[in-house]
């Protein structure tokens, strides 16, 4: 062994915004490497249109334009399915020795968290992005003009971030990840009850209601009329109200369960 | 001096469980200190104590002269925890783990790649930097874990069962780099369940069972505390059946042949050893067995 010392003295420690660069860019590596969710995020953007258009298109709507219809439908199926695996990456996180590190380091320990959520916005906006590029192949035909591409990109961003949120407090609070995986399936039904794929007023009257009141129709009422030029109404209102309450609810119980589990696996 | 870790009167209870049973220490900088003990006596409750993870229910705790309690950010900034598990991400390189910890310990994007490259050459782990950590033996993992520990130096260092697990030949080049880095001055806080651990290692050792520290000094104190010297007594197979703990003085000796002529069998041989670390714990933690903790 050489006499030099074997660690060099250091009090300092990284800035809120550095901890914050660092943890992102680490998710970001765990995204990339992750070849499963990477090729679901891409690939299931492309499958879902197809299967959308071509097999059940014709039945649900006899005149070829379901695809102006189910765009914005597919693009949040694919942000829940999407964002769930941070629950997953959260709880792997929560299990794993690391977290204790982080924790006894100087730093914002919480960051570990917002990382996986901005690492999650990054790789479903990829899968919005996709999903536009494939339903403007099959025939999509939106009407937006740029504002109104500006605003339905800042909707589909809040309800990422809220889903990813959502997904990460559901990590956080899951014993193991495995559990976390099951109770985020839950979640993932949402879509399917409200207007994303078929009117709500086909649905029987009990069902309509739901699909009605849950946070996913004014969501995609929103989108859809940004883009197809439908009535929105008081939909946008809705949907931004949603998601923000959604949103503090799931960092609010995050964090809370955050800092309860300290030195607890 | 100011002591590295002064503990008063710490308790912690989970529920109605209790792990720690008013805990008393101190440990001067710059020295080694063991805590030794079975699975259960508490030993990883009190580190997590010590580390921030966990608030204490009572007592006092000042960490290079920050209360637990109070200083919090002054504790974090004078220790680094390797804990019982590899603390390191399994999907990243070794490499990328400890440019990572260099950065979120404030180390520039140069400063941390010159140190990673460092340490992974005194880890023996250059070969494997740019493998992930999932392909690590657990040998290596451990090794990187501990080059985390040391990205940047804190002046006190905790380490949960460090060798666990370990094969011999990593044992001993561990115990070499804890040693070197208590020459530097950087005061080690470790638990371990060996014996042979803390007798080579620590400065102090403090022995901890059911939640209290039942004896604590050097290792040749708590060994004096036992007698001088064992008479062990062998059977015809060479296999020792009984450990007598003796004053070591001949006339102490002489009286206790005398007696043992009546009762060993015919055949039997004596020898007689200094105590090992093993007598002094089976002596020290045989007694409080009614209040042992999961």
């Amino acid at each position: 062994m050489t006499t030099r010392t074997l660690a060099p003295a250091q009090s300092k420690s990284a800035s809120f915004g550095a901890a914050g660069a660092v943890f992102i860019g680490r998710s970001l590596r765990h995204s990339l490497r992750n070849t499963e969710a990477l090729m679901m995020a891409i690939l299931l953007p492309i499958m879902l249109m197809l299967l959308f258009t071509y097999v059940f298109g014709g039945a649900l709507d006899p005149s070829g334009h379901y695809v102006n219809y189910v765009v914005p439908g597919i693009i949040l199926l694919c942000a829940g399915f999407g964002s769930s695996s941070t629950a997953v990456d959260v709880a792997t996180d929560m299990t794993n020795g690391i977290i204790d590190r982080f924790r006894t380091m100087p730093i914002a320990s919480m960051n570990v968290i917002t990382g996986h959520v901005t690492a999650s916005l990054a790789r479903n906006l990829l899968a919005t992005a996709i999903v536009i590029g494939v339903g403007l192949l099959v025939g999509f035909e939106p009407s937006a003009d740029f504002l109104e591409w500006l605003g339905a990109a800042g909707m589909i961003t809040l309800f990422i971030l809220t889903f990813t949120w959502l997904f990460a407090a559901i990590g956080l609070v899951a014993g193991t990840p495995a559990a976390a995986s099951g109770y985020g399936f839950a979640l993932l039904f949402l879509p399917y009850l409200s207007s994303a794929f078929v009117q709500t007023d086909t649905m029987p009257t009990w069902l309509q209601w739901i699909a009605e009141n849950q946070p996913i129709t004014p969501v995609i009422e929103t989108i859809r009329g940004l883009l197809t030029g439908t009535p929105i109404g008081n939909q946008a209102w809705l949907a931004v109200g949603w998601c923000l309450l959604l949103l503090i609810i799931a960092i609010v119980w995050g964090s809370w369960s955050f800092r309860r589990k300290a030195g607890r696996r | 001096m100011i002591p590295a870790i002064e503990i008063r009167g710490l308790r912690k209870a989970f529920g109605k469980q209790t792990v720690l049973s008013g805990i008393d220490l101190n440990v001067p900088a710059g020295t080694i200190f063991a805590l030794l003990g079975p699975n259960g006596a508490g030993k990883t409750t009190l580190i997590h104590i010590l580390s921030t993870l966990v608030a204490p229910d009572a007592g006092s705790v000042r960490i290079a002269g920050h209360d637990l309690v109070g200083g919090k950010d002054g504790v974090k900034r004078s220790i680094s925890l390797t804990g019982q598990f590899a603390a390191v991400d399994e999907v990243l390189t070794g490499e990328e783990n400890l440019r990572m910890m260099g950065r979120l310990s404030g180390l520039s994007a140069s400063e941390a790649k010159a140190r990673a490259e460092e340490l992974l050459r005194r880890f023996d782990l250059t070969d494997a930097a740019r493998k992930r950590v999932k392909t690590y033996s657990g040998g290596m993992r451990r090794r990187l874990d501990l080059a985390v520990s040391l990205v940047v130096r804190k002046p006190i260092l905790f380490l949960d069962e460090p060798t666990t697990g370990m094969d011999t030949h990593s044992r001993r080049a561990l115990w070499d780099m804890i040693l070197g880095l208590a020459e530097e001055g950087v005061t080690v806080f470790l638990t371990t369940q060996y014996l042979e651990e803390a007798d080579q290692l620590a400065d102090r050792i403090a022995v901890i069972a059911g939640g209290k520290i039942v004896a604590q000094g050097t290792a040749k104190e708590l060994k004096a505390r036992i007698g001088e010297d064992v008479l062990e007594l062998r059977d015809e197979r060479d296999e020792v059946f009984r450990e007598i703990p003796t004053g070591g003085s001949v006339g102490e000796i002489k009286r206790l042949l005398d007696d043992l002529v009546r009762s060993v069998p015919e055949g039997a041989r004596l020898n007689l050893r200094r105590p090992s670390m093993d007598d002094v714990f089976v002596a020290l933690t045989a007694t409080p067995k009614e209040e042992s903790v999961s």
